[in-house]
């Protein structure tokens, strides 16, 4: 791994003021770090932002659930809070990784670093998240930009995630039998106000089915994805699932999901 | 460099290391705690895993620096007065070694499962040591042995 400057924030103030364009801000490292060691990442500065205390913990409000960005991975599984607001969310994070990177990955930098394979961020576009950064609010389906890449400033700080509390939701991943990285996540969440299903592992980023929404805004029952057709065009193609094999997993994982609603 | 204070099996510990030393490089290049093992060095073996302030973690992929104040506990610190943790006896018994590389970190892992879980199911074991992969055992006997240490524990 080459140098860097660790630097330990004592506030948020003092980590934006520390960042620069050659910084990278660390909580829990399980992405930053390995990447690091394998030449992909350099920086010249890490900004360690795990001992700000306000950045983590859990809030349920009436209708939303606020998870501090630090908040770790096995924090939000085992959340009796989470578990009964959105017993979903909590069941996710119990998915990613293993048990030691649960007690180690957080949230805030899961969506930071917008893994294409990611599980956080398929909950930020179905549960209508905002994201809370030291400068703006910003809706999900604007966060996330493309693979690797959010719309967040080299100095800004993610300092929440606000999930809507859904009516019914469900997320159901197909998993890497190695890794636990999602082949295809597809979390589907009914609120009030629509129908959001939210996709991760498929694409180069994350994204909203519109046709699957727009089927089950008709009729929420996985009958009614029969019909939609999932276009492979656009999506990843690898060692480990080709490009038609996620389209038909997707659609699989919609219906397992719906019915799990 | 960056000066840390911590606990490592019970013992206070103060160094001058270096920003991007990891736990892993600690413990072994400076510390001589050579038990925790590096395999893949970047977070999926589990061959490095210790404990840190009572959970467990990849020490590879945890920098040194952000310790600071904490509690460590490798498999140097399990034994005590020279008689094996029971999770220890029980690997011998059942056999859940060959090679024996992977061990530090699947009996570090498994202590803090049996932690958390007092009677933990086979599919519970296997859930949970997913971070530690073996190539010599095939995982049967490991299971065994974590279920034997759970009747005696």
């Amino acid at each position: 791994m080459k140098t860097f400057n660790y630097h330990s924030a004592k506030d948020v103030k003092e980590a934006s003021k520390l960042a620069s364009s050659n910084s990278a801000f660390l909580a829990g490292g399980m992405t930053t770090i390995p990447s690091m060691k394998l030449g992909l990442a350099s920086y010249k500065d890490i900004i360690d932002i795990k001992r700000i205390k306000k950045l983590s913990g859990i809030k349920v409000s009436g209708k939303t659930v606020t998870i501090g960005a630090t908040t770790k991975h096995s924090e939000v599984a085992s959340s009796k809070d989470v578990k009964k607001a959105i017993p979903s969310l909590a069941a996710l994070a119990e998915g990613i990784g293993d048990p030691q990177v649960r007690n180690r990955g957080t949230i805030g930098g899961s969506i930071a670093n917008n893994d294409p394979a990611a599980d956080y961020p398929s909950a930020c576009i179905a549960l209508n998240a905002t994201i809370h950064t030291n400068n703006r609010s910003i809706d999900a389906e604007k966060f996330f930009r493309g693979m690797f890449e959010t719309c967040l400033k080299s100095t800004e700080v993610i300092e929440a995630i606000e999930f809507s509390i859904p009516e019914k939701s469900s997320y159901q991943k197909l998993p890497n039998p190695a890794s636990r990285y999602a082949i295809i996540g597809v979390y589907v969440a009914k609120h009030k106000t629509g129908i959001n299903v939210g996709v991760t592992g498929a694409k180069s980023c994350v994204y909203n089915d519109k046709d699957l929404a727009g089927a089950l805004t008709k009729n929420f029952s996985s009958s009614a994805i029969d019909s939609v057709k999932i276009s492979s065009s656009g999506m990843n193609s690898d060692i480990h699932a080709s490009s038609d094999y996620r389209a038909n997993m997707v659609k699989a994982f919609a219906k397992k999901a719906v019915d799990a609603c | 460099m960056t000066k840390i204070a911590l606990e490592v099996n019970g013992k206070k510990v103060t160094k001058d290391i270096s920003d991007h030393t990891t736990l892993s490089e600690l413990l072994r290049d400076i510390l001589n705690l050579t038990g925790t093992h590096i395999g893949c060095d970047t977070s999926q073996c589990g061959a490095c895993v210790v404990h840190v302030d009572g959970k467990s973690i990849k020490s590879c992929t945890a920098l040194a620096a952000d310790l600071d104040g904490s509690k460590v506990t490798t498999i140097e610190g399990l034994a005590s007065n020279g008689k094996l943790h029971p999770m220890q006896e029980a690997f011998k018994k059942m056999h859940g070694l060959q090679c024996g590389f992977c061990t530090p970190g699947m009996v570090m892992s498994a202590v803090d499962l049996l932690k958390n879980k007092k009677n933990p199911s086979d599919q519970e074991i296997r859930d949970w040591l997913e971070g530690n992969i073996c190539r010599c055992t095939g995982y049967h006997n490991i299971v065994a042995a974590v279920k034997e240490a759970a009747s005696k524990m």
